[in-house]
């Protein structure tokens, strides 16, 4: 097990060369020059910019520089970013942390919904609530995210309930106690929570519902029932535990599928995460911040695919890593 | 029966398929026929009758005396000139003829014309269906020409990335050995990075200032080479086990070239792969696009998508204010349903296992 986990770790690090390689090339090809903006900004002196260019490799051509980036960014130093005057690690590091606190929420939502609705709808198959159910996956399956939040924005605008976007508020932020902070973000979180959650559910309950039917269906069930057990504790205790199964799997890469499922729900709520930081890099040519944001977002993509793959492995015995 | 009869059998009970294809068809006409179907040009501008409400509930055929009027529209004007909010007036009959001459468009790309299926029959007072946005364009026109954009790059996308899937996974999986390795390494690299990511930074690669044609030109090639990596890896791994069989070996043995081989023998066998699965994918690419617009980097104003229509959508004064730049969004979810329906229904069709 642990020799896996050892070699996949080691696989991640020529991963993460190869796509800062294309990545860099991709951006040294575009139009547009990093040093001229960086000229253009009347806040870096030229003594800042001399040891910037200097410490960056930025005058010399593409191995020059891309080496420079690569040596420091070992070291975690991302470079600087000349759009928000900062360097990129602290920057990308706040946006990472927002992104996850909305992405983890979402996904714990997600899930908790879809497990309990997804054994329901199978064990009352037929019934109005397998309907309802239906319904709901069918809808989260099909309403393109884009438009889910820009209806929950204009939910939030007309009612009043919830604030239109960002993360917390911005004029009382700094004299609250950290339990009127920790109520602040919460409401500031439920609704794209919302949007992502009962969007991301709808599969996993769908395949919920499938692993359950068919193991309500097996002997092993039908044997437990006719010893005289209650139904519910066949139910929770004998058919989940091996209906759940195949879900674990999913359960990770869907770690990894937030990520891109999340990022126009945070353009449209102006999430200060990493989709608003790349955007904004991507349209102003920071390099140094597109860069770094390919990078984290990759990280965390192959992360949740080693999650997925251990939990598989820790949960299915047939499975060995040898 | 034919593969492809008993696959239409089975799909013409598939009531769910079946109208996912007719909603798709009937889009698809929109987007060919736009120019005529749509009353003015998506560039067209009234800016005296900015943000105007849905006249689409408002049309009459019977006007306040009882007369028949044929289908028209009262007049609207501004409450207070500088605001964008409208009363009727209804002293002023706006009639909406059918087949009116109006702005020039190129029928079919074979010649131009002025007809319009219909349209108001005063130019200065035209008929908004769906509303107009901050110029006064039409959005009902607006959403017509911006679906020749973003349905045709669902279809053209899905079209390069599934035939470079096929033939690279079938490359991959026929022979094997380095090339095998080296286009797998690629394929995980791709992979690896989050799909908006790279689309992103794939965009920034063409620079700013890209012609209209040339952006469209550019969302698709950028869309297709994100694409192609997840079909390769599929049809790779049904190549390796289709090039075990024996008439694979037997074509060998008769000296058949390996690209014929691959192209004649093999692939055929996993096109109900391809066709469920490109049906499936293309909401996939329609939704790249709009995510591309929306965020300003994909087709440019005055060029009209569902993607950037959706951009008025930002503004929660906008939202709150004229709900109707939600139109796209509609559109957008219309289509990926259809997609995913009529994508489920081929899936079920294609099955062996499943009866007709």
């Amino acid at each position: 097990m642990w020799v896996y986990v050892a070699r996949r770790l080691l696989a991640i690090p020529p991963l993460l060369l190869a796509v800062s390689f294309i990545t860099y090339l991709l951006l040294y090809v575009a139009p547009g020059d990093y040093v001229t903006h960086l000229k253009e900004n009347p806040a870096i002196t030229e003594e800042a910019l001399g040891e910037l260019i200097r410490k960056y490799g930025l005058d010399g051509g593409f191995w020059t520089r891309y080496g420079h980036w690569l040596a420091n960014a070992v070291t975690l130093d991302f470079g600087y970013s000349f759009k928000y005057d900062l360097p990129v690690f602290s920057l990308i590091s706040e946006r990472l942390s927002n992104t996850l606190l909305l992405s983890v929420t979402s996904m714990i939502a997600a899930w908790s919904l879809a497990i309990p609705l997804g054994v329901l709808a199978a064990v009352y198959q037929g019934t109005f609530i397998d309907k309802i159910a239906g319904f709901l996956a069918f809808f989260g399956l099909s309403i393109p995210r884009v438009f889910y939040a820009l209806l929950a924005v204009l939910f939030a605008a007309k009612t009043g309930w919830f604030p239109t976007g960002g993360m917390r508020d911005q004029i009382e932020w700094d004299g609250f106690t950290p339990w009127e902070r920790f109520k602040d973000v919460t409401h500031h979180l439920v609704l794209p929570v919302f949007v992502i959650a009962t969007a991301e559910m709808a599969s996993h309950m769908r395949q919920m519902r499938a692993q359950m039917l068919e193991t309500l269906g097996r002997d092993f069930v039908r044997t437990a029932r006719a010893k005289g057990l209650g139904f519910w504790t066949v139910v929770w205790k004998h058919a989940f535990g091996n209906a759940v199964n195949p879900l674990v799997t999913q359960f990770g890469y869907s770690l990894a599928a937030l990520l891109t499922g999340s990022f126009l729900v945070e353009v449209v709520f102006s999430w200060p995460g990493m989709a608003r930081l790349t955007v904004d890099a991507v349209f102003s040519q920071d390099e140094p911040l597109v860069m770094a944001s390919v990078i984290m977002a990759t990280v965390m993509l192959s992360v949740g695919n080693l999650i997925a793959d251990l939990l598989l492995a820790a949960i299915d015995p047939r499975i060995r890593l040898e | 029966m034919s593969p492809a009869q008993i696959i239409w059998l089975k799909l013409r009970r598939n009531r769910t398929a079946m109208f996912g294809m007719v909603v798709l068809i009937g889009l698809y006409l929109g987007a060919l026929f736009a120019g005529f179907l749509a009353p003015e040009h998506f560039a067209t501008q009234h800016r005296e009758h900015s943000w105007h409400p849905p006249q689409i509930t408002q049309v009459h055929l019977w006007d306040d005396a009882g007369t028949f009027q044929g289908p028209f529209v009262y007049g609207t004007k501004r409450v207070h000139p500088s605001i964008s909010e409208y009363e009727e007036d209804r002293s002023v009959v706006v009639p909406i003829d059918f087949f009116v001459r109006g702005d020039t468009y190129s029928f079919l790309g074979l010649f131009d014309s002025t007809l319009h299926v219909f349209g108001s029959a005063d130019p200065k007072r035209p008929v908004f269906l769906l509303g107009s946005d901050q110029f006064g364009r039409d959005i009902y026109s607006r959403l017509l020409y911006g679906s020749q954009i973003s349905l045709s790059v669902g279809i053209i996308g899905i079209l390069i990335s599934m035939s470079l899937g096929l033939l690279l996974g079938g490359v991959a999986g026929y022979f094997g050995g380095r090339i095998d390795f080296g286009l797998m390494r690629i394929i995980e690299v791709l992979l690896s990075i989050p799909s908006l990511y790279l689309i992103l930074t794939l965009r920034q690669a063409f620079g700013q200032g890209l012609t209209s044609s040339q952006t469209y030109f550019m969302i698709v090639l950028v869309l297709a080479f994100v694409g192609w990596a997840a079909n390769a890896r599929v049809v790779r791994g049904m190549v390796l086990s289709l090039k075990e069989n024996d008439y694979v070996t037997a074509a060998e043995a008769l000296g058949v070239s390996r690209l014929r081989i691959i192209t004649k023998h093999i692939l055929p066998n996993t096109w109900s792969f391809a066709i469920v699965t490109a049906t499936l994918y293309v909401p996939y690419y329609i939704l790249s696009e709009v995510a591309l617009s929306f965020l300003g980097v994909g087709i440019q104003e005055p060029d009209a998508s569902w993607g950037n229509m959706l951009r008025d959508a930002q503004s929660v004064r906008n939202l709150t204010d004229y709900p109707w730049v939600l139109a796209p969004g509609f559109f957008i979810f219309l289509a990926a349903m259809a997609f995913n329906y009529l994508g489920d229904g081929l899936r079920d069709a294609t099955d062996p296992r499943s009866k007709a």
